[in-house]
């Protein structure tokens, strides 16, 4: 901005004039070299009649003449003393400004006669607040070519020259280049923090030029405040002297955030005001370094850790490991043992003297063997028995040992690994195998007798079941006969004396007909009891199948009643019949269920002399059996007889002598017969008061 | 086929080996007014009722040379003897003899011991019977 433009080239003094100038400019290491060089081309090509140069050591700061040409040593001087900064000088608009400002003859500071009036062009880099004035005394009003191209191009060497300040003075030039060098940002700062020094790393972090980005601009405003309040509060600390503090600022152009270390250090500037030299030193690199060597750190204890887990799993792995393992250096030498192999090389303190000399044994063993496998050098394996000795005990421990060389990656030997396996226990073991054989053999040969035995033992009991079953069929075979061979003669027996007790051989005497009766009730009897055995036998035998058929149990006990009447008659008892409700039809073998009625209620009577029998049918509900009773008030039957009547020929006395007569077959027969209708017969009586015999059965037997 | 005279009494062929069962029954027949002819086996049975033609058969079963179930075949088989009713006496009372017997031809069973009063009352019957068929 610092360009007073438009500038002209047209009037352009010759281009060799111009190179002079810069050539001379580059060479000139103060302002002040500069400044007259300037003067004095400018005098020479402008031309002008007059020329100075003024410049201040910091924005708002006084105007300073370097140089001047035209002028004299009064003028010089007066402008030297130059126009203050704080007063309201027309310079110093100009200053502020920027822009090339012409004053007409009365308003020139210095008047000199025969000009025209007075041009301020402001001297500096462009994009920064100009550092000085050119004053040019021109004849009219129009700004020589020459001076724009001169104010434009020397501008920059001046201002860069100027900010050296009054340490540029003398030397300054390589002041600023030496400080320029520094890569760090060094500045030089009132106490408040205000920029007065500052080389051009620390301007670029905290110079904006007006002309700036918006981006750029907000950044170096915010390093300002960053850096201003750091300087102001290291300032305000306690003790003088050279202070360290963090600060972050923003690379204004990239963006970036930075970590500055800020070592400020109080001086004097050479007007006697305290001020602070401040060194920033980019320590973002070195965050990001500690940052990552911190990782590193982190990552090598964890690797650290695991490496020792795993030696401690391994030294665990190795422990478990039952059988003796021992890692041998290439020279023989022990590296590591698991435990079962320290209980055989390493002698414990309490085993005494013969277990320290056990150990030795075992390790001259062990170093032969190994010595072995290192001679041989060909085969990475050594396999041999090893009669070690129990340090404890001092008991043989044969060992197979197998020793594998362990090479690196090179080939080369770096260990030797041996596993014992203990031989003992495989011994005993196949010891005991060999006895277990043995063992089994005996109890296989055992087994086979013992089944053998069995079915012998079968065999036998097979051929018995034969036997019996034949000895059965013999025995219904042999009752079938008998009965046969009884019954012919009791045919004749019964025959005669049945015509006898006719008078077919004429008429008899009382006693005759009284002895006959007896042989003939006799013979009825014995009748009685052969027809009740050859009945059990056609049982026994399956030759009594079922005859089924539907009927009424209201009909089956009349009829019962009926064939029963005579005996009812003679008995006196007063005999009932009691029909339950809904009696259903019923689908069995007629005959068996009246055989069984019959005999049950002629043992009522028989076995009653006063009181009543009482014949009854019921049916609880259509699913359940059915039953029919006879209930005497008769003699009872005791509570030990009550299981034993339904046995073949057994009555409650079977004395020779006793009361009652009968076979002692009938209620065998019954529970045979009930058996086979899928019923049964129960009793419950009570001796004195009588007793209740019950028929029960289904409505249809199961099996048909 | 039966007795032309009709005041003869009717002819009763007794069979059984057993001799005092036969006799007895022969002496009750005719106590009971019938007139008896006896045989002791299956071929005396046969040689009689062809050569008699009764009016009915008493055939014990188990009998020597032939026996009852033969011989009442061989009379069912034959036209002189075919109407002749037997019955059947046997001391074996085991199912299927009765069956069997009938099989063979025999108009009734009669399991022994048989009374002989009930003996001569199953023969009335029978007869009876036949006459009544007869008179058809």
């Amino acid at each position: 901005m610092a360009s007073p433009a438009p500038l002209s080239t047209a009037h352009a003094t010759s281009a060799d004039a111009r190179l002079a100038l810069a050539e001379q400019l580059l060479t000139c290491d103060a302002a002040q070299d500069c400044a007259r060089a300037v003067v004095e081309w400018l005098v020479v090509h402008a031309p002008a009649p007059a020329v100075a140069c003024l410049t201040r050591d910091e924005p708002g700061g006084r105007l300073g003449c370097l140089a001047s040409a035209g002028l004299s040593e009064a003028q010089h001087v007066a402008l030297t003393e130059g126009p203050d900064a704080d007063t309201e000088h027309p310079l110093a608009e100009v200053l502020t400004q920027a822009v090339p400002c012409f004053f007409p003859p009365e308003r020139a500071l210095i008047p000199i006669p025969g000009t025209g009036g007075l041009f301020a062009v402001p001297l500096g880099r462009e994009g920064a607040s100009p550092v000085g004035l050119l004053l040019i005394w021109v004849n009219g009003p129009t700004l020589p070519s020459e001076v724009a191209w001169v104010a434009a191009h020397a501008g920059p060497y001046l201002a860069k020259q100027v900010t050296s300040g009054p340490l540029g003075l003398g030397g300054g030039a390589l002041f600023r280049h030496i400080i320029d060098a520094v890569t760090d940002p060094v500045l030089l700062t009132d106490l408040d923090g205000r920029l007065r020094l500052a080389n051009a790393r620390a301007e670029s972090l905290l110079v904006a030029s007006p002309d700036a980005s918006d981006g750029r601009k907000r950044a170096v405003h915010l390093n300002q405040r960053v850096f201003t309040t750091a300087v102001a509060s290291t300032a305000r600390g306690p003790v003088p002297g050279v202070s360290w503090r963090e600060i972050p600022l923003v690379d204004p152009s990239e963006g970036l955030d930075l970590l500055f270390e800020l070592v400020g250090t109080r001086v004097y500037a050479p007007d006697g005001r305290e001020a602070m030299v401040s060194v920033l030193r980019n320590v973002t690199d070195l965050g990001r370094a500690t940052q990552a060597l911190g990782e590193s750190y982190r990552r090598l204890r964890a690797t650290e850790r695991e490496a020792r887990s795993e030696r401690h799993r391994l030294d665990r792995v190795l422990d478990s490991v039952a059988d003796p393992i021992i890692l041998s250096s290439p020279s023989g030498g022990a590296v590591m043992m698991n435990e079962p192999a320290e209980k055989l090389f390493t002698s414990s303190t309490e085993g005494g003297r013969a277990a320290q000399r056990r150990v030795r044994s075992n390790d001259a063993v062990f170093s032969s063997f190994l010595a072995n496998l290192l001679d041989t050098g060909g085969g990475p394996r050594w396999r041999a028995q090893l009669n070690l000795v129990d340090p404890t005990s001092g008991g043989t421990r044969p060992m197979e040992a197998v020793a594998t060389k362990v090479l690196g990656d090179g080939g080369e030997l770096t260990g030797i690994v041996t596993l014992f396996q203990d031989r003992g226990e495989a011994m005993e073991k196949a010891r005991l195998l060999e006895r277990l054989k043995e063992v089994s053999t005996l109890l296989e040969a055992r087994v086979q007798v013992a089944t053998a035995e069995l079915a012998e033992q079968n065999e036998k009991l097979r051929r018995q079941a034969i036997q019996l079953e034949q000895a059965s069929a013999a025995k219904s075979q042999f009752l079938a006969n008998m009965s046969h061979e009884f019954r012919t003669p009791l045919n004749a027996i019964l025959g005669y004396t049945n015509m006898l007790l006719q008078g077919v051989s004429g008429e008899l005497t009382p006693i005759q007909r009284r002895n006959l009766t007896r042989i003939d009730s006799n013979g009825r009897h014995l009748l009685e009891v052969i027809n009740e055995i050859l009945d059990i036998t056609r049982i026994e035998a399956g030759r009594m199948p079922l005859h089924l058929s539907d009927f009424g149990i209201p009909e089956l006990l009349q009829e019962v009643m009926a064939e029963m009447d005579p005996i009812i008659v003679r008995s006196k008892l007063a005999v009932s019949t009691h029909l339950g409700a809904k009696l259903p039809q019923v689908h069995s073998d007629r005959q068996k269920m009246k055989q069984v009625v019959l005999n049950l209620l002629s043992n009522a009577l028989k076995f009653t002399h006063e009181g009543s029998v009482r014949v009854s049918a019921e049916c609880a509900t259509p699913s359940s059996l059915l039953t029919i009773s006879v209930t005497d008030t008769g003699i009872g039957i005791d509570p030990a007889y009550q299981e034993k009547i339904f046995e073949d020929f057994q009555q409650v006395d079977s004395s020779p002598t006793r009361a009652y007569g009968g076979t002692g077959l009938g209620l065998s027969i019954c529970r045979r017969l009930a058996d086979m209708l899928g019923g049964r017969v129960t009793l419950q009586s009570i001796p004195g008061q009588g007793s209740t015999f019950t028929l029960h059965f289904p409505r249809r037997p199961r099996r048909t | 086929m039966t007795n032309p005279s009709p005041n003869l009494q009717p002819l009763v062929l007794v069979v059984d080996d057993y001799d005092d069962a036969r006799e007895m029954y022969a002496e009750y027949l005719e106590y009971s007014g019938f007139r008896v002819a006896q045989a002791r086996n299956g071929q005396e049975a046969l040689d009689q009722a062809f050569a008699l033609v009764p009016d009915i058969i008493l055939m014990d079963l188990s009998l020597p040379v032939i026996d009852g179930w033969e011989a009442t075949r061989q009379l069912k088989k034959d036209d002189r003897t075919r109407t002749i009713p037997v019955v059947a006496l046997t001391g074996h009372a085991l199912t299927g003899q009765s069956d069997e017997a009938r099989g063979a031809g025999c108009d009734s069973f009669v399991t022994k011991p048989c009374l002989p009063d009930e003996l001569v009352t199953e023969v009335r019957n029978l007869l009876a019977q036949r006459a009544v068929a007869a008179t058809r």
